[in-house]
């Protein structure tokens, strides 16, 4: 959206056909996909949808920022989600419990520090995956979220905070609201960092070459452990946004994000392995999932047919650019044999 | 090394920022539970109800079940949809694949986008689905909660199954009968945050504190979140955990039949005593086999058939949804509007081994 | 971070002198399943002295019978993690299976071998295609199954639509599979183990099992050892399907009653067990003894809390905690052991 992106930074691009780069091939289907509502379905282009439509990804695009740094990192964090919903159990048993609003937001942004530290740690110094890691704290934290609020949901947040979330209340003269303004502002902030800093360039050197990118200096393990804590952060701060937006805090708030989030992430072309991607293309990927939901919801197409296009547009992510890579290096291996 | 130092500083750096960004915030005056005023002024009243309007011909209605593929809440919105074709109006059913609080809410979104007549909602948030309901009705779109109710101001009717009073209380009451008032008892509900599960609850416990219930105990209220298998194991472990347990109550249809499945293959058939609501269909062969002798449940498809009734009386102008106000609701007859916009079905159906050969759903 | 200087930041180091040692390797590995066990005899006699219910014959039967699908899952599951692979779509091919097993069952009379091939074939197809998307199409695995997670589960929701079949409709044969009992065994469980031995079986003695291993360990090794890893892992895959349809087709027999969304969500548990059984999830190493053992662990630990009445709300994060205790000491025990291993061959060297 408001990025541009410079990718000529990251190194080891193995897809290089003329024009054929996925994250453009996400932002030109996004494109397309809001023409084409634009143009055939009603109500979809009122200022109040788009609104809602883009308020409605923002804990999951708030997420997927940090989530785009790790995966180019060659890590993964599946315990978002249950951070999320700690963080929104948090937010009501501490509300519930008379503690005022302005303190309980820190509270709660040191305890997404805090879990991302414990999962920064066990990465860097066990020296465990952090796909295993991250199974067991998805467990561990959305089960200290029901521990912290029980089975009870609360609500009565107060309106002024949970006027700055929901979707009526935009910037003067858009459709933006204002979670989705935060979420704009930290995107660049972090195409920047991704892009354009030495940060950004050890990240891709660690996702693509581990042991390279330590022996030439990158302080592998501290980044790492960084990366892991701002996502916490980011996770936690996205179950308090959740909790004013839906004006509920619950245990199980945000069940099943994480696989959204990494859905969206690497439908943008983040590649899984690493050491490949652009912020553009993981926001690009959030806002197509976001926009094709809100369409197809508008036109009554049903919730599981919904799901199947998601897994379709999951795979082909992935596909579709090996294939094109594929073809285009036989056609030049052939353009070699035959001069 | 100056690399390393310069990145390591710059994280340490954007880390503290962050930090510093979260804590400015406590620099504002503190807003507690406490100073935060009520909010949320009643969002009904203010148009005039007409008892004599017709029913307007061609209102879309749309019904929005806690999940899509819940066979009870299908059975539900089939019979409003089919309600709606009596009256010369159409329905459809969208919603969510699971049962998640947030969900729904997108729903409701486009169902204002597509300007429907009036939304049928079984919450499965009472709180979470507020917001975009209080823009609905701003929008002149009838709100009808159904099966679980939302926060009182965010609709304008609630279609109650039953009293939640009564349901809560007649179960702790079968249940004593059937243990004679005598021995520990536990609980099987759906999942720990279902909104009508727990007010259930609560009666069930409000009705075990009267004097004549004084040597039963509910020793424990587990979850088997409307899951078959959650639920089957559930049962497992309550009844090795309080082997002298007498009875269980199973206040929802999921739970019910699993726990019916666990006690009619294992060895304590025939010495606990399971009842709640189950349907028909699904508890048939637990009642002909012995392992259930009790069940109850009001009729699913009535409780559609009348939402979607009082839908189309609200969007005709028939009523508003105050208290006292009546309309009538096809073949079940004439309803009155209570407190809280409340309409009750009637009285849940006990269904034994003697009658339960005469309903199927 | 001085201290690590020298050894690579992150995992390889531990598999390098697998060969040279194997026997000790072997020995820690089933040390490894033996702490498994040790944990899960405690965690069973722990709960059988407060609760001697526990262990009843309804007890123990309810405890097997709860374990078996999950060690099935497991054990396919496993087939595909030691190749450095991953195969999130179990919980989504257990739904359809079932489903689908329940929906063409219900009302006939079909035989319990039908209803089983039915389930095996659907997982097999399921796994099939997976498997070539993963070996072909040479994409990250994690990816391409969480988009077939989505895309089979949507296809069992849009085929259901809130359908169910209930016990009343499926034939007393499929129903006696779930319920019955050889001399008081159940079948579940008896199928679970025989499965479980055919698998470790061929894992360990045949030459195509072992390749699943060297793949894991090493795909750049694998290959210029000429081994066809496509064709591997696209077996793994359509073994680890063809396990979780029949999982499905057991599932309908062990509850009778089915909706679409049955082992919605259990991906992440079966990875879990699996890796609780230290089955690595960088590929290579570990047994499906251990990741069987994993599961039952799981599932025990599930019952044990209800029967020692700790609150429900308790059971995730306690699960949680174990899962990263268990990945833990596993791998601090590992360092140790390639530590000692390094000493022991340099003792090797210096002496020849």
């Amino acid at each position: 959206m408001s990025t541009a992106p410079d990718t000529q930074k990251a190194p080891a691009s193995r897809v290089r056909g003329p024009g054929l780069r996925w994250d453009t091939a996400v932002g030109v289907l996004l494109v397309a996909v809001l023409v084409v509502g634009l143009a055939g379905t009603e109500g979809f282009g009122s200022r109040e949808n788009l609104a809602f439509a883009f308020n409605d990804i923002a804990e999951v695009a708030l997420i997927a920022l940090p989530m785009t740094l790790l995966v180019v990192a060659g890590q993964v964090d599946l315990s978002v989600a249950s951070m999320l919903g700690l963080g929104s159990a948090l937010t009501g048993a501490l509300w519930e419990a008379g503690w005022a609003f302005e303190t309980i937001v820190p509270v709660v942004l040191l305890v997404g520090v805090a879990g991302g530290l414990l999962n920064g740690w066990l990465v860097t110094r066990v020296g465990l995956p952090s796909l295993a890691v991250t199974i067991g704290t998805l467990a561990l934290y959305r089960g200290l979220a029901s521990v912290a609020l029980g089975s009870d949901a609360v609500t009565d947040f107060p309106q002024a905070y949970a006027d700055w979330a929901v979707d009526t209340t935009t910037v003067p003269g858009t459709f933006l609201t204002y979670p989705v303004l935060l979420f704009v502002v930290l995107a660049a902030v972090t195409a920047v960092v991704l892009h354009a800093t030495g940060l950004g360039r050890s990240l891709f050197a660690i996702g693509s070459q581990e042991e390279a990118a330590y022996f030439s200096g990158v302080r592998v393990k501290r980044i790492k452990l960084l990366l892991f804590v701002v996502t916490g952060l980011f996770s936690a701060f996205a179950g308090v946004v959740f909790t004013l937006r839906y004006g509920s805090a619950r245990a199980d708030n945000g069940l099943g994000f994480e696989m959204l989030v990494i859905a969206s992430v690497l439908l943008g072309g983040v590649d899984f392995d690493g050491g490949k991607g652009t912020l553009f293309g993981a926001v690009a990927g959030v806002l197509l999932i976001g926009v094709l939901k809100n369409l197809l919801t508008l036109n009554d197409v049903a919730g599981e047919v919904q799901v199947i296009v998601t897994g379709l547009l999951l795979v082909a992510s992935v596909l579709t650019p090996r294939v094109v890579a594929g073809v285009v290096e036989r056609r030049h291996r052939r353009a070699a044999r035959t001069p | 090394m100056m690399l390393r130092n310069a990145v390591g500083r710059r994280a340490v750096a954007t880390a503290a920022t962050a930090v510093c960004l979260a804590l400015s915030l406590t620099a504002c005056s503190g807003t507690t539970k406490d100073s935060a005023g009520e909010s949320g002024a009643k969002a009904t009243g203010s148009a005039k109800a007409d008892p004599d309007a017709p029913l307007k011909k061609g209102l879309k209605l749309a019904f929005l079940p806690k999940q899509i593929n819940n066979p009870y809440e299908k059975i539900l919105d089939e019979a409003g949809i089919a309600a709606a074709k009596e009256y010369g109006g159409t329905g459809k059913e969208v919603g969510p694949s699971d049962a998640n609080a947030s969900s729904q809410v997108s729903y409701i979104n486009t169902l204002i986008q597509q300007r429907q007549d009036a939304i049928l909602i079984a919450a499965n948030d009472p709180n979470a689905v507020c917001g975009p309901l209080k823009q609905a009705m701003k929008k002149d779109i009838k709100v009808v909660a159904y099966d679980s109710d939302t926060a009182k101001d965010c609709r304008q009717l609630f279609i109650n199954q039953a009293g939640s009073e009564q349901i809560g209380r007649s179960l702790v009451q079968h249940l004593a009968e059937q243990i004679g008032h005598k021995g520990k008892i536990a609980i099987l509900s759906a999942t720990q945050n279902a909104t009508n599960q727990n007010t259930w609850i609560e009666y069930m416990k409000e009705e075990l504190k009267l004097p004549a219930y004084k040597d039963m105990e509910l020793v424990k209220v587990a979850y088997g979140d409307d899951a078959d298998q959650k639920s089957f194991q559930q049962t497992q472990g309550l009844l090795q955990a309080y082997p002298d347990l007498k009875g269980i109550i199973s206040p929802t249809t999921v739970g019910i039949a699993a726990a019916a499945r666990y006690l009619g293959d294992s060895s304590y058939k025939g010495k606990v005593v399971l009842n709640g609501l189950g349907t028909p269909n699904q508890m048939r062969a637990y009642v002909k086999n012995g392992t259930v002798e009790q069940f109850s449940l009001w009729n699913p498809e009535e409780l559609g058939y009348l939402a979607s009734y009082a839908a189309a009386a609200l969007a005709s102008g028939q009523i508003t949804g105050a208290e006292g106000e009546t309309f009538t609701a096809g073949e079940l007859g004439e309803y009155t509007v209570g407190k809280d916009g409340e309409v009750i079905l009637g009285e849940p159906t006990v269904f034994d081994a003697k009658n339960i050969d005469r309903f199927d759903f | 971070m001085t201290a690590t200087v020298g050894t690579p930041p992150d995992t390889d180091a531990v598999r390098a002198p697998e060969r040279s040692a194997s026997s000790l390797v072997d020995a820690v590995f089933r040390a490894r399943e033996i702490s498994i066990a040790g944990a899960l005899v405690l965690l069973v006699l722990g709960t059988w002295l407060a609760n001697p219910r526990f262990l009843s014959d309804q007890g123990i039967k309810d405890l097997l019978l709860n374990a078996s699908i999950l060690v099935l899952l497991a054990v396919g599951q496993s087939a595909v993690v030691v190749t450095r692979n991953i195969d999130l779509s179990v919980g989504s091919v257990v739904g359809l299976s079932a489903f689908a097993c329940g929906k063409f069952v219900a009302g006939t009379d079909h035989g319990v071998l039908t209803v089983m091939l039915l389930g095996v074939a659907i997982g097999v197809v399921c796994g099939l295609v997976s498997g070539a998307l993963v070996s072909f199409g040479k994409v990250p695995a994690l990816v391409v199954t969480l988009g077939m997670l989505y895309i089979i589960q949507g296809v069992d929701y849009w085929w259901a639509r809130g359908e169910q079949i209930s016990a009343a409709d499926v034939p007393g044969a499929v129903l006696g599979l779930g319920s019955g009992s050889v001399l008081g065994v159940p079948y579940l469980p008896l199928i679970a183990v025989a499965l479980l031995a055919a698998t470790a079986y061929y894992l360990r003695s045949y030459r195509s099992g072992r390749e699943l291993y060297a793949i894991g360990s090493s795909p750049e090794a694998a290959r210029l050892a000429g081994i066809p890893i496509r064709r591997r892992v696209l077996a793994a895959y359509a073994f680890s399907g063809a396990v979780a349809g029949f999982a499905g087709a057991l599932w309908l027999a062990r509850f009778g009653t089915v909706v679409a969304d049955n082992a919605h969500g259990w991906e992440l548990t079966v990875v879990s067990a699996v890796v609780v059984g230290g089955v690595a999830i960088t590929g290579g190493t570990g047994t499906v003894w251990g990741a069987a053992l994993g599961a039952l662990l799981l599932t025990t630990i599930g019952s044990a809390l209800v029967v020692l009445k700790v609150d429900a709300f308790w059971q995730g994060a306690i699960t949680g905690a174990l899962l990263l205790l268990a990945i833990s000491v596993d791998r601090v025990v590992n360092l140790r052991v390639t530590a000692a291993l390094r000493k022991r061959s340099a003792r090797h060297v210096h002496g020849a």
